[in-house]
This record gives C-alpha cells, structure tokens and sequence, in this order.
C-alpha cells in the first residue's frame, strides 16, 4: 500500500491549510501574536509560521482520528496548552474561524453550509477538550 | 475616531466592488442560520427555515440578505464615521429587534466565510485582515446604543 498522487496532495493540502490559517491569524487577529514573541519572523509564509501551521493541523488530524472522545483523547495537549503554552481558551475560538476561512478560499464549492455547520461543531469540540484542563 | 490607512480604505471599497451583493448577502444570513441555529429566534416570521434547504432557499431571508449588504454598504460609504451612520441601525437592532449584540460577530464570521469562498485566492491575509477590521468597527457601532 503506497500514497497516491491524490493521497499526497490532500496531505500537503492539509499542512498548507495549517501554515496558511496560523499566518493568517497573527494578521488579522493581531493580539494572538502576544504567544510568538520568542519567534524572529511572524509574517505569512515565514519558516517558524509555516512549520508551527503543519504541528497544528498535525494536531487537528489526531482529533479527527479521535473523534468520538475528544475530552479524553485531547488531555495531553490539554495539558501542553493549559500549563505550559497558557492560551486564553478564547483563541481556540479565533483559529478555528480562520481555519474555516482558508477552508472556504481553497475549497468554495466543497464548503457548503452542512459542512460549515459540521466542521465548526467539530472545532468548538476540539476547543473544549483542549480546555480540560485548563481548571 | 478609527484609524483607516489607505492601504485598508482602499482594500475595503476593492472588496464591496468585488463581491456580488446578491450571492453574498443571502449567503450570509443564511450560513448564519444554519451555522448557528439558534440565531432563527429573530426570523420567526420568515416561515420554514426547518432545515439547510428550506433556508437556503427561502425568499425571506435571500431578501433579508440583500438588506444587510445595503447597510453593510452605507458604512464603506461612511468609513470615518461608521458610528454616527449606524446610530439609528443599533438603536433598531436594541429596542425594537432586541437582537443580542453576541450574534453580530456571528454574522461577521459568516461573511468572512462567504467573501473568502466568492474571492478565493484575491483574499489574501492583508484583504483578510482589512475586511476583520470592518467588521469589527461595524459590529462595535451596532452594539453602541444597547444599554
């Protein structure tokens, strides 16, 4: 069982969505820069954005595949950002809006309202597993 | 007083010049509708909105869209006064519609959404951020009147 062409470019789709929405939020959300100031380059496309974007969407990707226990499936990472990384929850909400934002310039036709709905739901509820254990 | 640059005046009126006001707008409402469902206590008058198809395709809230865009549009006109031009639009949307002020942000995210989806790659972040920042300052002047 090898990667197909297709297999490949829905891959790399996924870590471009990852650098691209991360770029995006630093922008047009400017206060999320505030958790980045140990980076030299926070602009679009930099290394640092480009490389952090992929380790997200990395792990969006695992909550997908744990779909159906995220508060379980999630403690560590709860853990990472609620004692280590100390992200206010509020911008989870933010880089989810992005996320779907890119979504929507890459995949207009794909990203109908039922898949809006759904994919924001599942967001949020990724949202909340990531703040298990904030308290 | 908000602090447009050219760059974000211009981007703005770029954007409005781009998008189809009657895609867009009924667009919007209606991704609002059925993104978050319980924004349907203000339509109650609009008749089935029972699932994503009703919506999508009910005339009522396809108008509704197109009235939002004009509002939208009074405030490119108005950029250094958004404020002042949406005085009565948030004492509507206050004592008359008594629409909580939370579901603004939620429209906004929607338009986002649907302009992203109509301008593709020309949404770049820059336009992104400039079109975030309207928002923002529209939905903050529609919020100004609630007390």
């Amino acid at each position: 069982m090898s990667l197909t062409e297709k297999d490949k470019a829905a891959v790399k789709s996924v870590d471009a969505i990852g650098a691209e929405a991360l770029g995006r939020m630093l922008l047009v959300y400017p206060q999320t820069k505030t958790y980045f100031s140990h980076w030299p380059d926070l602009t679009p496309g930099s290394a640092p954005v480009v490389s952090h974007g992929k380790q997200i969407m990395g792990g969006v990707t695992e909550a997908v595949s744990k779909i159906d226990n995220l508060r379980g499936g999630l403690l560590e990472l709860s853990e990472l950002h609620a004692f280590k990384l100390r992200v206010d929850p509020s911008n989870f909400k933010i880089l989810a809006q992005t996320i779907m934002v890119v979504v929507a310039a890459m995949f207009p036709n794909d990203f109908t309202p039922e898949a809006h709905v759904a994919f924001d739901k599942f967001l949020a509820a990724v949202a909340l597993g990531l703040s298990e254990r904030y308290r | 007083m908000v602090a447009w640059t050219d760059l974000e005046r211009v981007t703005i009126k770029d954007i409005f010049s781009k998008i189809d006001y009657e895609v867009v707008g009924p667009a919007a409402i209606s991704r609002c509708l059925i993104v978050y469902p319980w924004t349907q206590r203000y339509f109650a008058g609009f008749g089935n909105l029972y699932n994503a198809a009703a919506i999508t395709s009910n005339p009522k809230v396809a108008a509704h869209g197109k009235v939002v865009m004009q509002g939208l549009e009074k405030a490119v006109k108005n950029m250094d006064n958004i404020k002042a031009t949406f005085t009565e639009l948030s004492t509507l949307h206050s004592e008359k519609l008594q629409v909580d002020p939370d579901n603004f942000m939620l429209l906004g995210d929607c338009l986002a959404i649907v302009v992203a989806a109509q301008l593709g790659k020309d949404f770049t972040p820059v336009v992104h951020a400039a079109f975030q920042k309207f928002l923002a300052v529209v939905v903050s002047s529609l919020r100004r009147q609630y007390y």
